[in-house]
């Protein structure tokens, strides 16, 4: 928009109250459409409201009869009717954990690769490509983690885990391929083009003159680079708890590679469960009113920390890159 | 990886330890970047190596066989996806579209700042979630699993797409289209209905594609609404057997055969996945073109 217009609607407001007619003078037609919209919107709220009071009223029974027991308690037990979330919240945590051990300093280093050191026509179809592979569904990684990366982590990999680091207690025990160390991988194959691509755009975001001038003072690429990451920190920090936010919630793959049972064990080679996949395992299945309950209390826990944590990711990214788009885009 | 980690940047001139550091850290990048897309290179290529045998006409056109019979399809399964993801489009792409223009065009105050907040926190809830509240909202007041359950529970995944993507592209619709429309003497609802939501057509229709891709892929929320069905079915108010639903299945199953049929239906549901995509390259492209 240019020449004289941009004179009377120099701000986003100016300009949407030019194109707005006085609502005095608006006639039924206007109203109703105004109307209509607006009640659409409401309906998304609607929807959102619904799901928090469907899943609190499930929950409701497992409530009142564990209270705040339900998180601390390792007891998983439907024949005597009593639920304990504690080895399900574990297994949540230890596997989204060490997807971002994984995914982090990689998906930032392909982020560093494809936004400054690729010549650009390269980055940007690399970078066409992990959005690409954004695009498949879980359940595909699943598969391929259970008939292609258990059987390699079964036979190679976990059998020189324990050989070697074996003293640690993280890598001790059996290696079964499928279990902890596995989810965490696919979940970290499943994270990263997130981390990628929202890293990529936060560092093309900044400003070039950062670079020019640490290399202008005699650093090098490495350390101009540096520059450009200190800058770049909190969105880096967004970025990362986005994908965070993701792995928390996956629910096919790794139900698929994760081995549920609900034992805490401090071997990562050991099988374990999430959340997530606890309710995709059970809740068909759960027959008795106080077994559902348990379930979906699970759930309304699983949705309370995935909007924490996205909503602290959002503010992040939103003051790093100035837009709140790009991530309404990318998420 | 902070700024110290490559050592002071007051040293001038290139000292041999700050020259290493250099060659290091790219090599690092390099090779993260390397290792990473490894394992997505390797999905993509066993998809194919393990998908293709299986890969025939009849895997589309046929039903379900039992266990131990060669052969089979998975024609209901992938009848199934579409209707499932066409139920949840006529839900999402009424309500996503005009919310996404209500944001755009009235969205000052605070309440459209609140239906945006709401949609974002939306995008990032787990589908699992989705599916335990379609549950409780739809399957239990109609006492079964059926295919309007599983259309609602994506119905509400594909909605925070189409509202965001849609506020997006309306709002790229220059002011001055709206100007010189109203100058005409339009009413506002004109001014929408003939100008901007016409202008925005093509981004409004790859939003809608973009969601119903994500959603075809969609297994969790389908598990306990749709539930699955081993027949021909095509009754709204049955259980519905979906794509990723069998995929799931068969992969647990104990049978190689099953297995076998679990990496095709895989390559399949990733096949409609791309059909969705390119569609909405082929319409962005042409509805661009003809502005």
């Amino acid at each position: 928009m240019t020449g004289s217009i941009t004179v009377a609607a120099s701000s986003p407001e100016a300009a949407r109250s030019l194109g707005r007619p006085r609502p005095r003078s608006a006639p039924w037609a206007d109203l109703a459409c105004h109307g209509l919209l607006a009640s659409l919107a409401a309906l998304v709220l609607a929807v959102a409201i619904l799901i928090l009071f469907e899943t609190a009223r499930g929950a409701a029974p497992s409530i009142s009869a564990f209270g705040f027991r339900f998180l601390g308690s390792t007891e998983w037990d439907p024949v005597a009717d009593r639920y304990g979330a504690l080895p399900y919240l574990y297994g949540t945590i230890v596997s989204s954990a060490l997807a971002l051990t994984l995914a982090l300093p990689l998906g930032i280093g392909t982020a560093v690769f494809l936004a400054e050191l690729a010549p650009p026509r390269l980055g940007e179809a690399v970078a066409f490509l992990v959005e690409l592979l954004a695009a498949i569904p879980s359940i595909v990684y699943g598969i391929w983690g259970v008939f292609v990366l258990a059987p390699w982590l079964r036979s190679a990999l976990e059998p020189w885990l324990v050989a070697h680091l074996g003293l640690l207690p993280l890598f001790r025990g059996f290696p079964f391929g499928i279990g902890m160390l596995n989810a965490g991988i696919v979940l970290a194959v499943m994270v990263s083009p997130t981390i990628i691509s929202l890293s990529r755009q936060i560092l093309l975001a900044l400003p070039g003159s950062l670079r020019e001038a640490a290399l202008a003072m005699g650093a090098t690429r490495a350390e101009a680079i540096g520059v450009m990451l200190d800058a770049a920190r909190p969105g880096l920090l967004g970025a990362s708890i986005l994908g965070l936010g993701r792995a928390l919630g996956e629910t096919m793959a790794v139900t698929m590679v994760i081995g549920n049972t609900n034992r805490i064990s401090a071997s990562l080679l050991a099988p374990g469960a999430t959340m997530a996949s606890v309710i995709a395992n059970e809740f068909t299945e759960a027959t008795g009113k106080l077994y559902l309950s348990a379930l979906t209390e699970i759930a309304l826990v699983l949705f309370a920390l995935t909007v924490i944590v996205n909503a602290l990711a959002r503010l992040l990214v939103r003051g790093a890159t100035g837009a709140r788009r790009d991530i309404a885009g990318a998420a | 990886m902070p700024l110290e980690a490559f050592g002071p940047l007051s040293a001038r001139g290139g000292g041999l330890r700050r020259r290493a550091v250099n060659v290091l850290a790219i090599g690092a990048c390099v090779l993260a970047a390397a290792i990473i897309l490894l394992p997505l290179a390797l999905i993509v290529w066993h998809l194919a190596a393990k998908g293709l045998p299986a890969f025939r006409p009849s895997f589309f056109l046929h039903m379900p066989k039992p266990v131990g019979e060669a052969g089979g399809g998975m024609a209901n399964a992938i009848v199934g996806t579409l209707i499932l993801v066409g139920l949840g489009a006529l839900i999402a792409v009424p309500v996503g579209v005009g919310t996404g223009v209500y944001l755009a065009e009235y969205g000052g105050g605070r309440m459209s700042a609140i239906v945006r907040y709401t949609a974002d926190l939306l995008a990032g809830v787990p589908s699992i979630v989705v599916g335990v509240a379609a549950y409780g909202l739809v399957v239990v007041p109609m006492g079964r699993f059926s295919a309007i359950a599983g259309g609602v529970a994506l119905g509400i995944l594909m909605l925070p797409t189409i509202v965001r993507t849609t506020e997006e592209v309306v709002r790229l619709v220059p002011q001055s289209y709206r100007h010189a429309a109203l100058a005409l003497g339009a009413p506002r609802w004109r001014v929408l209905q003939s100008v901007v939501v016409p202008a925005a057509w093509s981004g409004i229709a790859t939003a809608i594609m973009l969601a119903l891709a994500r959603a075809a892929g969609e297994t969790a929320p389908l598990l306990f609404t749709a539930l699955g069905n081993r027949f021909w079915s095509l009754a709204l108010d049955q259980p519905m057997a979906s794509l990723p639903v069998f995929i799931f299945d068969y992969a647990r199953a104990p049978y190689d055969d099953w297995n076998r049929q679990a990496w095709t239906g895989a390559l399949v549901l990733l096949l409609v996945i791309a059909t969705i995509s390119a569609l909405m390259r082929i319409t962005t492209r042409r509805v661009a073109g003809s502005r």
